[in-house]
């Protein structure tokens, strides 16, 4: 087995356990925490397909930041008086288990029955500088697009999250 | 190590990050069926958008080198995951000043 192939497995075991304890841990502050870890595996995915931009980009924003987002907004929802759910799951977690199943079954089905083209064996790494170049070449007015919505849910969710006077 | 690291594509298939981001994605559509908090709602979908990343990622990188449209995908899944995140939180904060609750069981207005 080579270096990549172990590290593979490591990631692919980290991400897929701390997915589990995402879903099923019962604290949710741990959940949390849980899916940090989660996406840091998915971080190491991305520098084994040789990414290391979008590798930072992933701890930068998705581990970093929404998941500071995430505790706050854990720590804000909790009442005073504990009023959160004793169960973690509702009463129809044994649909989602067989409906999630099932998805799982098909996609891997799927995987398993597709021939990928990968015959050449040779893969072309994709740098920093090939990737700016055409995402402010090729792809300007998606990535304007994508400003512009960036900035709308922003000051959307101050405007829909602010207290105005005199309430409660 | 950083030669090895270069050539990982080579050396793994294709199907293998297929099939960790199948399993996430499974999980992740677990939690959105499951979970009753809206918070840990949000983090079922962020585990979904995630899987959907690496795939896009992964193509990218195994089949489309030239032009990598897939990576440019992946790049705009982050910004949109992050724009979702801040706004579904906004709407939460807001439903548990109003409501006084984050369980989306109790809140069933729209639903009769």
């Amino acid at each position: 087995m080579t270096v990549a192939e172990v590290l593979f497995y490591v990631l692919a075991i980290i991400a897929i356990i701390a997915s589990v304890g995402v879903v099923t841990v019962p604290n949710i502050v741990h959940a949390a925490l849980f899916l940090i870890l989660s996406l840091l595996g998915v971080a190491g995915f991305y520098i084994l397909l040789s990414n290391e931009f979008l590798a930072l980009v992933q701890i930068l924003i998705y581990a970093g930041t929404v998941g500071v987002l995430l505790l706050f907004g854990l720590m804000l929802t909790r009442g005073r008086e504990q009023n959160l759910p004793s169960v973690p799951v509702g009463a129809q977690w044994p649909a989602g288990l067989v409906a999630s199943m099932v998805l799982l079954a098909v996609l891997l089905t799927a995987v398993l029955d597709v021939e990928w083209p990968r015959d050449a064996g040779e893969v072309t790494l994709i740098d920093i500088n090939t990737l700016g170049g055409a995402l402010f070449r090729d792809w300007l007015l998606p990535f304007e697009l994508v400003s512009v919505v960036l900035t709308v849910a922003l000051i959307g969710a101050v405007v829909i999250a602010h207290q105005e006077e005199g309430e409660a | 190590m950083v030669t090895a690291l270069e050539t990982a594509p080579e050396q793994i298939p294709l199907e293998a990050f297929l099939f960790v981001s199948a399993i996430i994605f499974s999980l992740g559509v677990y939690g959105v069926l499951s979970r009753r908090n809206a918070v840990q709602i949000l983090m079922s979908v962020e585990l979904m958008l995630n899987a959907v990343a690496v795939n896009f990622v992964a193509f990218a990188v195994y089949t489309d080198p030239e032009l990598f449209r897939g990576l440019v995908f992946g790049v705009f899944v982050i910004i949109i995951a992050a724009a979702e995140v801040g706004l579904a939180l906004g709407i939460i904060l807001r439903l548990f000043r109003n409501r006084g609750t984050a369980n989306v069981d109790e809140v069933a207005t729209l639903k009769w």
